[in-house]
């Protein structure tokens, strides 16, 4: 192949920068064309072309059509609804702006390749929800905001891929990413002075380190073309008390009945889409054995490995391990001290 | 980027030593590669024994655990200054009154080393939830007195249970509230040679009760549908079911150790697909912890509950009615009985699960109706 073609929509976020960043680096390709409406807080290297677009002009059919584009990465969906402008703006954005995408990559006759970025978001949060979830099974329950768009998304990738068979279709869905520069709404969550968490539920997490999910996007346009869905997370689980504690931070229990409008209050501070709130109330976890086995990828970090690196890098601790450590080593000596009195003291 | 996802894949680095348990030590490692705690100890044994303090190695703060456990304390002279503490820090004292502390003092640094690991976040868990620190360290002791004084739970046909690899355990349900399951649990727990860990598939109310549902989930459960118990077996884990559900568990006192319909048989369907041997297990004792007189159905509905039950304690003596009865139990696990040599075609022949779930059924019903006569009394 006489280099590859590489267009990424949703390049100018942070997920998208770095895939173009790395995408640009690799020989293998001869050039990158990254889309978003916004402009990047960096600009590009050589290789990349960055073009201001919305998702849903129809310049970027122009685009598809005319640079001889062999791979799409479509990574302009978007779990934000503040910063998108509000939620009907977020899902005429999503679903629609995939639609307008899809259809222009329709006709692109170059196109060998689309690559969705979706989210294990799809599966919901339920407490009848299954414990682990894999590709195939089905999450059933009607669901709302960003975890339908995803689906939705989805649905329209998965027409595409029955309408262009010459173009191998990979859905990654990724768990929720953390890591060093990463910018989210969980990530802007555990920030916060002190985390609410509902009274009396302790949510499985997974987390997926941004080199990782930088990585299994990469493989994804770069190595063997490998159609189907996968689900991209670090190994093992972390609790949401866990997570906090390894984040230095107080939580503070939520009642039930009172969850709804602390969600709210947790909506404009850190953008939670309100689906988001029983993600912390009931979690999910899903199998990455296909990502691993048919798609060849590995997390290198696993999801506590991947919390525990931004927890340091990013985050202010209010309670440190060496605090509590040391608090451990006083009750300890403190003891030792009474015995010793004790059984010097019984003597005399 | 390599060198630090090489440092991410390599897990943190623990303790080299062993415990005074001979379980492997779950502190974070020092430079020397062992923890705070027993380069101390270390130290300490090494300075008794008037070596010095050399290379650690896991094998040497073993025999210096030993060392001290064996009381061989002298007065420590020769000690460094820094570490003049602990039983040698008595000088001429008590020697007797130190020793009967010293393990006092290892409990309490053990339970100070387990809160600092719940305080920091630093406990491992596998994709289910299953906390086993929590387990060993706080809900085992707390189900134990019950288990031991209150109950006194006699265990027959451990055998039966498999040292390693899936086995399906199922077992009849009642007792309003779900304890025979916990003293299944514990059982398998505390007496099985491998003390092994009863993997139990829950009811989805214990998945929507807040405190229920997370103490469900780190205590081991998960939510009883077939997915997960798959993937547990698959795993090689130890299933727990009740088939009877809540209509085992909530039938009136009048109807006790009469089984109720086991559900749709969906535990043999999953049997037969991992080729995992059934354990049936007849639980005695536990109908009579609160017997069931009545059951207030509008209470129960109002609260969402399956049944609010009315026993000759609740809610007549209010809180108090909430203390079980102290029944004598007997749990007995019966000859596993095998679905490997079924093959594939006896998922497709409903009359061939109905067959296996007569026969758990009817195995566990005979072995009832046999420990009840065999009981002396309740009571006793």
């Amino acid at each position: 192949m006489a280099g590859r073609r590489v267009l990424v929509t949703g390049a100018a976020r942070s997920t998208g920068r770095r895939l173009v960043a790395a995408l640009a680096a690799d020989p293998a390709v001869a050039s990158v064309v990254a889309v978003d409406d916004a402009r990047p807080a960096e600009p590009f290297g050589a290789k990349v072309e960055f073009l201001q677009v919305d998702p849903r002009s129809p310049a970027l059919v122009r685009v598809l059509q005319s640079t001889g584009v062999d791979t799409c990465v479509h990574l302009g969906v978007t779990a934000e609804p503040l910063a998108a402008g509000g939620r009907a703006t977020m899902k005429e954005r999503n679903v629609l702006g995939t639609m307008q995408l899809l259809a222009a990559a329709y006709h692109a006759p170059d196109l060998r390749r689309l690559v969705l970025k979706s989210s294990t978001a799809v599966y919901g949060a339920a407490p009848g929800d299954p414990a682990v979830w894999r590709e195939s099974m089905d999450p059933g329950t009607p669901r709302h905001g960003f975890g339908k768009d995803s689906i939705e998304v989805e649905d329209y990738v998965r027409s595409f891929d029955r309408r262009r068979p010459d173009v191998a279709v990979t859905v990654l869905r990724l768990a929720n990413q953390v890591g060093p520069t990463v910018d989210n709404p969980l990530t802007r969550y555990f920030a916060l002075p002190v985390c609410p968490v509902v009274f009396g539920f302790d949510p499985r997490l997974q987390f997926l380190h941004e080199e990782d999910a930088e990585d299994a996007l990469a493989r994804a346009v770069l190595g063997p073309a490998v159609r189907g869905t996968f689900n991209v997370a670090g190994d093992g689980v972390v609790l949401l008390s866990q997570a906090i504690r390894i984040a230095g931070k107080p939580s503070l229990p939520i009642p039930e009945p009172l969850v709804s409008s602390v969600a709210e209050l947790l909506r404009r501070t850190v953008d939670f889409s309100p689906e988001q709130a029983r993600f912390l109330q009931y979690g999910r976890v899903a199998d990455t054995t296909a990502a691993h086995e048919e798609l060849g990828f590995k997390p290198a970090w696993s999801s506590l490995a991947a919390f525990e690196d931004f927890a340091t890098r990013r985050l202010q601790r209010l309670v440190t391990e060496e605090q509590v450590t040391r608090l451990e080593q006083d009750a300890l000596a403190a003891l030792r001290k009474a015995a010793a009195w004790l059984s010097s003291g019984a003597r005399t | 980027m390599s060198a630090q996802a090489d440092g991410a894949q390599a897990p943190r680095a623990r303790c080299r030593a062993l415990t005074t348990k001979g379980q492997p030590c779950r502190n974070p490692a020092g430079p020397s590669g062992l923890c705070a705690r027993h380069e101390r100890q270390l130290r300490e044994a090494a300075a008794r024994v008037g070596g010095r303090p050399g290379e650690p190695s896991g094998g040497d703060v073993r025999a210096g655990g030993d060392v001290r456990a064996g009381g061989d304390v002298r007065a420590g002279g020769d000690l460094p200054s820094g570490d003049r503490r602990g039983p040698t820090d008595a000088g001429g004292g008590d020697q007797a009154t130190a020793e009967a502390l010293a393990p006092f003092l290892d409990w309490a640094e053990e339970a100070l080393d387990f809160l600092r690991r719940r305080l920091t976040g630093d406990y491992p868990i596998d994709d289910f939830g299953y906390d086993p620190e929590l387990v060993q360290h706080v809900l085992a002791p707390l189900l134990r007195p019950l288990y031991r004084h209150w109950w006194r739970v006699e265990v027959r046909g451990l055998e039966h249970v498999p040292d390693t690899g899936a086995a399906l355990v199922v077992a009849n349900h009642a007792g309003t509230l779900p304890f025979d399951a916990l003293m299944v649990a514990l059982a398998l727990l505390d007496e099985h040679p491998a003390h092994r860990t009863l993997r139990m598939l829950a009811a989805d109310l214990a998945f929507t009760l807040p405190v229920v549902a997370p103490l469900a989930r780190k205590s081991g459960n998960t939510l009883a549908c077939n997915e997960d118990a798959e993937r547990l077996l698959a795993a090689g884990e130890l299933v727990g079911v009740w088939p009877e559900g809540y209509k085992g568990l909530g039938k009136p006192f009048r109807d006790r150790y009469r089984l109720q319909r086991f559900g749709r048989g969906g535990f043999v369907e999953v049997a037969l697909r991992t080729g995992t041997p059934i354990v049936p297990v007849a639980v005695v004792g536990s109908e009579e912890i609160y017997p069931m007189l009545a059951s207030l159905r509008r209470v129960a509905r109002l609260l969402g509950v399956p049944y609010v039950p009315v026993t000759p304690t609740f809610p007549l003596l209010g809180p108090l009615g909430l203390v079980p009865l102290p029944s004598k139990w007997v749990i007995e696990f019966c000859p596993p009985i095998e679905t490997s040599g079924y093959g594939p075609d006896a998922l497709l022949d409903p009359m061939a699960v109905f067959d296996l779930t007569d026969q758990v059924r009817d195995t566990i019903q005979q072995t009832l109706y046999r420990n009840l006569a065999d009981r002396g009394g309740v009571f006793l």
